[in-house]
């Protein structure tokens, strides 16, 4: 293909003289050097400077790796511009290296002609030898494809914060904020907000405060000075045009607290969460434990297990008991979720997905809980999985679960990943109040003949009655063995289970009766290829798809949020196309559920390496299939 | 400690029973610990509306189903994590927790430990039978070694755990020991209710099909008062009808048995019980059984605050004269607006 897509074409090298209209910016440094901080700065300046962004944060398992060695190098991508933003962007324009090792692990992904930004200061010997670098790369001429800058940040951040009296090591500290300095010089943002923040930040060390801010501003002179000369230039992006109101940067480990929390309201209840720390999904617990004012209440509990029980035990008492994990721990409450879909209790279970299986990869971004979700349970044990595609859309994905919980008395299951969790987007803060209420009501009197209480007599739903302990005259028994219909009392005979068995799975099928019809997030309905995704895929599909029918070629974009049960009419719609193919960060999971749904053809594009596909992996596929 | 308040009693043992039938083996340990409980709920004054009944998996745990409450029959080993999200959830519930050996112990050990750490507000009644019931009779992480079971045809090796001793290490502010068939056993459920905390009986417990009789060393009615020494707080560690006593070994630091002659206990040397003694309620769970009585009754009572108050109250101090303000929430940090 000889044509230079628009996108292209525009996102250039930010050292050409052209205005490109999206950059793509990584910063990588050793775990000590605060490169996720960096970013996240950066990050705020761009949503402040009015761009669409999105980023992508990379770093290492352990807290802190061996200074200077490849595994420890952590790296925050962003990907903004004047343009519309759905991924953290394939390949960088701009490499900020802050040592051998970060440019080892980093350049090989560096748009050829990008900009290299190194520190020659961190290119010691020792340094070198770390990074497994048998001659210095910043002068042997193998670098020779980018545009390479390489002085001495650490000696000039070293310069810029003497007056402040800091010991060396805590001097060099300062450095990730001249680089941020020089960063904002070059894409035009403004520093006042950045040295707000460092000053409520070392609010109780004003000195560390004026060091940093020191540093920033050398940073940023530095930029400013002829001392680079014409290999860099100033760059202006203009802000996105986007709909009007109040914007915010959010995560989606934020926006799944704020969609908790929401949904509480909106059912009137108060929420109990029940965690137990484990990467990437305890920044929900930690949210959340922020928030007692809004009638949450958070326990730590001894384990995986625990943590949902509890939450069960505090459904079962009468509020939304929610617990979140990933992987691992998902699958040790694999058991208390079946007691939930077997008691029929309202429950909201948060994966946050990472590789696997076993440990795998704790910090890095996956899909291949889909199975494990729609399936994983012993029994059948049927139960409504909710996927979310992005940052913001994990805060309406988390308030459906909680709707579906309540409405339906079952566990539900939001699938997110590393990916979302970790990443921030611009964000349009939503209005509470547009959100429909899903009021509960529990059951206060008794509901069968003759003043009997039927705790299992389901509504046109099929769902069972509330009834809360404390509640006089309502005492019953439930438990995990197979019951009677009605009274819930134990029974194994052979009707009541295939009764039971039966009901429990029309319920949760009918769910699909209340959520939307599946939408085309691009395209026609019918044609000859559709690309089916699911998740944190969106943003790569998304902007896929938009240059391959920019070129002309007919294929369409479906993204699906309910994973289980799948919305109705999504069988039909699939079958409209000549081709379907589902990109998925695991080995063809929601692949194999289409086929069995459907009997469609759905073909996988699977990628397991622990990194989000890149645009062109994905165009790839579409002119693959419709070669 | 025990609130000495009159209790009005509301209900009789007989709104206690459910409409369900019983289904343990005829002859179970268990029926006489439901009539206790059934028993002794009117006596403290309980509400079946207000008290939840809840277990794991095991013969015990079907106990919430003969229970005419509320009742929650759980998954293995879990029942202590499933009564934290019911106590934190409303703090106004009465909740007892019924497990055993295995699902106590061994399955659940973990809960059992966090739950007693952590000091929730509720009764765990641990029914030890020293033996797999429901699952047809294997040895059980109390069994005596060399118990031989279809899992052990050469005897187990392993040596048992002692649940009293086990609930102490965990930092337990109550523990106390009966047996199924005993009268006092009532008594020591009453005092377990009026503990504030969560307060551990460990309920020796005949289990006639797969290890009969296995208490019956001291539990068997004849010659009992010489096998069986019930502690009474501020009372000398009497038995076999005050002929002997346990006094102190200060050089061992351990318990003795001494003879008591003409009722002089004090010129034995003989310890009065005090319940809230750590130090000797470590010594009391470990006697063995010989040499020893098998102590039972209230051994260590000393209230703590408990876990829903503590948590509870942090979540009123973080609330107090605050207003939730979602759309507030939301629009926090730094952010930017577009303009029309």
């Amino acid at each position: 293909m000889a044509t230079i897509l628009a996108d292209e074409q525009a996102a250039v090298a930010p050292h050409d003289n052209s205005t490109p209209e999206a950059v793509v910016v990584r910063f990588a440094g050793d775990s000590g050097d605060g490169m996720q901080l960096t970013g996240g700065q950066f990050t705020l300046s761009t949503a402040l400077a009015g761009n669409d962004l999105a980023t992508f944060p990379d770093f290492p398992a352990e807290i802190r790796a061996p200074q200077g060695t490849l595994f420890g190098v952590s790296a925050f991508q962003i990907n903004f511009g004047s343009t519309d933003i759905t991924t953290a962007g394939d390949a960088p324009d701009v490499l900020v290296a802050m040592n051998p090792a970060a440019l080892k692990t980093n350049v090989p992904a560096l748009k050829p002609g990008g900009l290299i930004i190194a520190d020659s200061g961190e290119f010691s010997k020792r340094n070198l030898e770390k990074a497994h670098y048998a001659a210095n790369p910043l002068e042997d001429g193998s670098l020779a494809k980018w545009t390479l800058l390489a002085f001495d940040i650490s000696a000039l951040t070293l310069e810029s914060v003497k007056p402040f009296g800091l010991g060396n090591k805590e001097a060099l500290r300062c450095k990730n904020m001249w680089t941020l300095g020089l960063a904002l010089w070059m894409f035009d943002r403004d520093r006042a907000p950045l040295i707000q923040w460092l000053k409520d930040k070392f609010a109780k060390n004003p000195v560390l405060a004026d060091a940093n801010v020191a540093a920033l501003n050398a940073g940023h002179a530095y930029g400013e000075t002829a001392e680079i000369g014409g290999q860099i230039k100033k760059l202006h992006l203009d802000p996105v045009p986007s709909a009007p109101g109040l914007y915010r940067t959010v995560t989606g480990s934020e926006s799944i607290s704020y969609g908790l929390v929401a949904g509480a309201q909106l059912a009137g209840l108060k929420m109990f969460f029940g965690g137990y720390p484990i990467t990437p999904a305890s920044s929900i617990l930690h949210n959340l434990a922020k928030l007692k004012e809004f009638g949450v209440t958070t326990f730590q509990a001894e384990d995986e297990i625990a943590a949902i029980c509890s939450a069960i035990g505090a459904s079962y008492a009468g509020q939304l008991g929610v617990t979140s994990s990933s992987g691992p721990g998902i699958a040790l409450k694999g058991e208390a979720m079946g007691l939930a879909i077997m008691t029929e209790l309202p429950l909201v279970i948060v994966n946050s997905q990472r590789g696997g299986p076993s440990t795998g990869l704790p910090t890095k971004t996956e899909q291949s809980d889909l199975y494990q979700a729609v399936y994983g349970r012993n029994g059948d044990a049927p139960m409504p999985v909710i996927a979310a595609r992005s940052p913001s859309d994990a805060f309406d994905c988390a308030i459906e679960a909680c709707r579906i919980a309540v409405q339906y008395m079952t566990p539900v299951m939001l699938l997110t990943d590393g990916y979302i969790a970790n990443a921030a987007e611009p964000w349009k803060v939503p209005d509470p109040a547009s959100y429909a209420p899903f009021p509960v009501s529990f059951l206060e009197q008794a509901n069968g003949p003759d003043g009997t209480l039927l705790p299992y007599a389901r509504d046109e739903k099929g769902a069972r009655p509330w009834v809360k302990p404390g509640t006089p005259g309502l005492m019953h028994r439930i438990g995990g063995i197979e019951k009677n219909p009605g009274t819930g009392n134990l029974d194994y005979s052979p009707g009541a289970h295939q009764t039971m068995t039966d009901a429990r799975k029309d319920k949760v099928d009918g769910v699909a009766g209340s959520i939307p019809a599946q939408d085309i997030d691009q395209g026609a309905a019918g044609g000859k290829l559709a690309v089916v995704g699911w998740g944190s895929t969106y943003g790569p599909i998304h902007q896929a798809v938009k240059r391959a029918r920019a070129k002309g070629l007919d294929v369409s974009h479906i993204h699906i949020r309910h994973i289980w049960p799948m919305p109705a009419n999504l069988g039909d719609l699939l079958k409209g196309y000549g081709k379907v193919i589902v990109p998925e960060m695991n080995t063809g999971q929601l692949k194999t559920v289409l086929r069995d749904q459907f009997l469609v053809d759905a073909r996988p594009l699977n990628k397991v390496s622990g990194q989000p596909f890149t645009i062109a992996e994905i165009e790839a596929a579409i002119e693959a299939a419709l070669a | 400690m025990n609130d000495m308040t009159p209790i009005a009693k509301t209900t009789t043992m007989k709104d206690w029973e459910s409409d369900q039938e019983v289904r343990w083996c005829p002859g179970c340990g268990d029926y006489a610990i439901l009539k206790a409980v059934q028993r002794t709920m009117p006596e403290i004054g309980a509400d079946p509306a207000k008290t939840v009944f809840v277990s794991g998996i095991g013969c015990s745990s079907r106990f919430p189903y003969y229970m005419a409450s509320y009742g929650f029959h759980t998954i293995h080993g879990r029942a202590p994590a499933f009564a934290t999200g019911i106590k934190l959830a409303n703090p106004e519930l009465d909740v007892w927790l019924v497990t055993g050996d295995g699902d106590g112990m061994s399955i659940g050990g973990n809960h059992t430990m966090h739950l007693i750490r952590r000091n929730l507000n509720c009764q765990i009644m641990l029914f030890n039978n020293e033996i797999y019931g429901l699952t047809k009779g294997q040895y059980s992480p109390t069994s005596r070694l060399g118990t031989t079971s279809p899992t052990s045809p050469m005897g187990s090796v392993d040596r048992p755990a002692l649940p009293c001793a086990f609930a102490l290490g965990a930092g337990a502010r109550f523990v106390a020991r009966g047996f199924d068939v005993s009268k006092e056993l009532s008594g020591v459920l009453k005092a377990a209710h009026a503990h504030q905390g969560a307060a551990f009986v460990e309920i020796f417990q005949n289990c006639i099909v797969y290890n009969k009789d296995r208490f019956e060393d001291f539990a068997a009615p004849k010659g009992a008062e010489a096998r069986q020494l019930w502690l009474k707080n501020g009372e000398p560690m009497l038995f076999n009808k005050g002929t002997q006593g346990i006094a102190l070994d200060a050089a061992a630091l351990t318990l003795k048995v001494v003879d008591v002659v003409d009722g002089d206990w004090q010129a034995a040397g003989v310890i009065v019980h005090d319940v809230t003694n750590r130090s000797v309620a470590h010594m009391l769970v470990e006697l063995p059984f010989g040499a020893f009585p098998m102590a039972l009754g209230v051994i260590y009572d000393d209230p703590r605050p408990t876990f829903e108050q503590s948590l509870l109250g942090q979540d009123a101090k973080a609330r107090e004269g605050k207003t939730p303000d979602l759309a507030k929430l939301l629009a926090k940090g730094q952010t930017w607006t577009v303009e029309e």
